[in-house]
């Protein structure tokens, strides 16, 4: 196994560039990279890839955009992006589209971070648990944060302590509980994505080292697949445990309201 | 049922005894063989293929009858296909994402090897 881990040539050529210009300034904060190891792993190269590459396209795209005459590209880049917008508008509800950007930043970054596993000469960001446990933990916060902005700290934290509709004593029982599931959210959301995509790399890399011709082909189309299909889970659960977060309870005023209390507007 | 009740205390007391007098017998193991760790080592890996077997066998049956009532319920309603593709989508992500914890430590004890080899 150990043959098959080679360092690739942009993580050479963006440590040449940068390490002589980086090493003074991390040893100023008393930072040292590890021996025999780069100074910037390639991890992060590629995520640095993504970001440039995205930010380049994005910078020549949104040029020369047009509401008369718009160009195939424009129109592709439109419904993509319509599409994210019928998702959220569904499953967060109708405050949904302004939570589009982070869902589709780390939607774009995820699902071009698997994708890139399958060029040769890159690997995919993704298949290292720091890149994944840092979206994960962005989401993470990201929605938390909303959900103290939407609700209010006091109504955030009760919802927490026991669910609508239950008593308010459940809540020694009730509050350690719900602080675990959402811990484990992170987790699973990190480890998932990280797993799925290491797999995968894995399964190509021993297909490649008992046959290196056409056989390892099908794995690499189904990794075509599964990375598209890792992205768009993730971008669902994100949107999921927004919903989660955002959504306020009217429970109470509806039992009021409708004398029976049978009404269950929110799903 | 009434039958089955005193059986089933019988069990519970025959597995408590077991279990209070275990360190008498694993103390005993413990002096009578050793245990060095090459053969923890061997064992880790065996562990390993086998809990890859048992996860992925289970989860793709948990799978496979998600994805039967999902299929049934869309041929029965072809305009709630949409909502049955969300859940199932959800529900099969859940279920795999526990397949896939028994992979990553199926590869930790494979490649890591955190008990030697």
């Amino acid at each position: 196994m150990e043959d098959l881990i080679h360092e690739l040539l942009i993580v050479k050529a963006v440590n040449a560039v940068l390490e002589p210009v980086l090493t003074p300034i991390f040893s100023m904060f008393g930072l040292h990279s590890p021996a025999e190891s780069d100074l910037i792993p390639d991890y992060l190269v590629m995520a640095l890839l993504i970001i440039g590459v995205v930010g380049t396209v994005g910078s020549i795209l949104s040029r020369n955009l047009s509401a008369e005459n718009p160009g195939p590209v424009q129109l592709v880049f439109e419904d993509g992006l319509s599409a994210l917008r019928t998702l959220l508008l569904d499953i967060v509800g109708p405050k949904g589209p302004a939570y589009l950007t982070l869902v589709g930043t780390v939607g774009l970054f995820i699902a071009l971070g698997n994708l890139m596993g399958l060029i040769p000469g890159l690997m995919a960001p993704t298949s290292n648990i720091n890149v994944t446990l840092g979206c994960a933990l962005t989401v993470c916060v990201y929605y938390h944060w909303h959900g103290v902005r939407e609700q209010g700290p006091i109504a955030y934290l009760k919802h927490f302590a026991a669910p609508p509709g239950a008593p308010m004593w459940i809540a020694p029982i009730f509050f350690p509980i719900e602080i675990i599931s959402h811990l484990s959210r992170v987790l699973s959301l990190s480890v998932r994505l990280f797993g799925n995509v290491f797999g995968e790399e894995l399964v190509i890399a021993i297909l490649f080292l008992i046959v290196p011709l056409v056989i390892p082909l099908p794995m690499m189309f189904m990794g075509i697949i599964t990375g598209s299909l890792q992205a768009f889970i993730f971008v669902m659960l994100t949107m999921i445990y927004l919903q989660g977060a955002v959504t306020v309870d009217h429970d109470h005023e509806d039992e009021e309201s409708a004398n029976g209390g049978a009404v269950a507007v929110h799903a | 049922m009434l039958v089955n009740t005193r059986f089933t205390w019988m069990l519970m007391l025959l597995v408590m005894a077991a279990g209070l007098i275990s360190p008498l017998y694993a103390q005993e193991a413990g002096t009578a063989q050793g245990f060095d760790l090459g053969e923890l080592s061997k064992w880790s890996i065996i562990t390993a293929g086998f809990a890859l077997a048992i996860a992925a066998a289970f989860g793709t049956l948990a799978q496979s009858r998600g994805l039967a009532a999902a299929a049934e319920g869309i041929a029965r309603n072809p305009n709630a296909a949409p909502e049955i593709r969300f859940v199932l989508i959800l529900g099969l992500v859940l279920i795999e994402s526990l397949v896939i914890y028994v992979l990553l430590i199926s590869l930790i004890l494979f490649f890591v090897k955190p008990f030697g080899g």
